[in-house]
């Protein structure tokens, strides 16, 4: 038991950093999914085109070769080439990824509204924009609580992903310190603080779920 | 009674793919004057009442709400709508209930009501709330003021929607068949709310199947067949003696 707490310290900085990918990347990645979404089933057909490539290539290539290539190879493109540190590569990296997946959870929703609510409040007089902010999106919200759930949970695991730009999250501290010590231990640790982050998320969306039960449709 | 057309609608038509829905369709309608509009099932009498209020586009014709073109078309056949901005602020003299109620299943009934008041016209909640108890009471409803939709009848549903689109102040409105998705024993609670409307000298349209409504409450019956007007006439000489066989033979089918 002792052991265990000397290893707290270390385990703990490195959950700081999962944390603080978690939370940017699900900050920023889930308005950008939604914009996304909303070109995508917007009258011009050619943003849709767009970003259904945009969504292709993000989904169709693994995030850890998304994150290499942004850390490593983007300095050397044209025109858009930066250099960007570790951190902000990793979440760069993330935002788009996780993006285009929050993008289809959206369309999803948005296209599972009846018609008839978008002519209930076109006669009221409303605007495209009003009738997607009063009327669609918080209907929407409710019915994409389960697919969110699922992907913020999965986000969670996937920050260990960015031990490959040499970052120490929790599993990367957790590996350092087995090979250090020769016990499997701070892996067992490292499942609990997993775990442990993820019972709060359920709570935290079983909570919103009960929120949006007030009404049914 | 025919003063200003609140409605003018001449010569429209509208097409789905290769299928005419509308064939030249022509209606005028002044103040205050109820239209029933019946006919079968496939004749575009629903179709034209959502032209009427842009929710469907005509390809040929002329639309006219109390004055103010919605819609026209030239000599050589090009139709052409106004902006939007005056698309949404001429329909907005329009009110419209629908067969499926088309409520807020989010919002309960008195933020049904409000929530346009606010969003679209920018007035605020202590405004509108008593506006809206008011209409409630007017529909019978106030009680059921915190309920969600899900928890009304289908005839509780109606009457919430029609007070919703009274809550606009429309000078006209619209009904796509309001007592078509009801049981029958509810159909009645509808029907007397839109009698009233029309006692208070609504200009009304109403789609519908009822043809005891159409001949008591309605001032002039439309039958329609195939994307026709095939005969507009005041509603007790249509139900004594339809002129055209068609309509006779409708008559026949529904009574």
């Amino acid at each position: 038991m002792n052991y265990v707490f000397d290893i707290l310290p270390p385990l703990l900085q490195g959950t700081g950093v999962t944390l603080k990918v978690f939370l940017i990347t699900l900050v920023l990645s889930v308005p950008f999914g939604l914009a996304l979404a909303l070109m995508r089933i917007s009258r011009f057909k050619a943003l849709g085109t767009l970003v259904n490539g945009y969504i292709w290539l993000m989904r169709g290539t693994p995030l850890m070769l998304q994150m290499l290539f942004i850390y490593f190879a983007l300095p050397f493109v044209p025109v858009i080439g930066i250099s960007l540190p570790d951190f902000p590569a990793a979440i760069v990296a993330f935002v788009l990824n996780y993006a285009a997946y929050f993008a289809e959870i959206f369309r999803a929703g948005i296209q599972s509204i009846d018609r008839g609510q978008y002519e209930g409040a076109r006669v009221l007089g409303m605007t495209y924009a009003q009738t997607m902010r009063r009327i669609v999106l918080p209907q929407v919200i409710k019915r994409i609580l389960p697919p969110i759930s699922n992907e913020t949970i999965t986000l969670v695991k996937d920050t260990s992903l960015i031990y490959v730009l040499a970052m120490n999250d929790l599993l990367r501290a957790a590996r350092g310190i087995v090979q250090r010590d020769f016990t499997t231990t701070p892996f067992i640790v490292a499942a609990a603080f997993y775990l442990i982050m993820t019972l709060v998320l359920t709570y935290g969306f079983q909570r919103l779920e009960k929120k949006y039960a007030v009404y049914d449709e | 009674m025919m003063n200003e057309a609140m409605i003018r609608a001449v010569d429209v038509h509208k097409h789905f793919g290769p299928v005419e829905v509308l064939k030249g369709v022509s209606l005028e309608v002044g103040k205050g004057e109820v239209i029933a509009i019946i006919g079968p099932s496939g004749s575009g009498k629903s179709t034209f009442l959502r032209c009427l209020i842009h929710l469907e586009t005509v390809h040929r014709g002329t639309i006219e709400i109390e004055g103010e073109k919605l819609v026209s078309t030239d000599a050589a056949g090009h139709c052409q709508y106004v902006p939007d901005a005056e698309i949404r602020r001429i329909c907005g003299k329009m009110g419209m209930v629908f067969q499926h109620f088309n409520l807020f299943p989010h919002l309960t009934v008195l933020q049904n009501i409000i929530e346009a008041p606010m969003t679209v016209k920018g007035m605020r909640r202590d405004e509108v709330v008593p506006k809206a108890e008011a209409l409630l009471k007017k529909v019978g409803l106030l009680e059921k003021r915190d309920s969600y939709p899900s928890r009304l009848s289908g005839g509780q549903k109606q009457r919430v929607a029609i007070a919703r689109a009274l809550a606009m102040e429309p000078d006209i409105m619209l009904f796509d068949e309001p007592t078509s998705a009801l049981d029958p024993e509810l159909t009645g609670e509808v029907l007397r709310t839109m009698r009233e409307l029309a006692d208070e000298h609504m200009t009304m349209v109403v789609v519908t199947h009822e043809m005891g409504f159409a001949r008591e409450v309605a001032s002039r019956v439309i039958f329609m067949d195939e994307g026709n007007i095939v005969e507009s006439r005041p509603a007790r000489e249509l139900f004594a003696c339809p002129e055209h066989p068609r309509t006779r033979a409708f008559l026949e089918n529904m009574l």
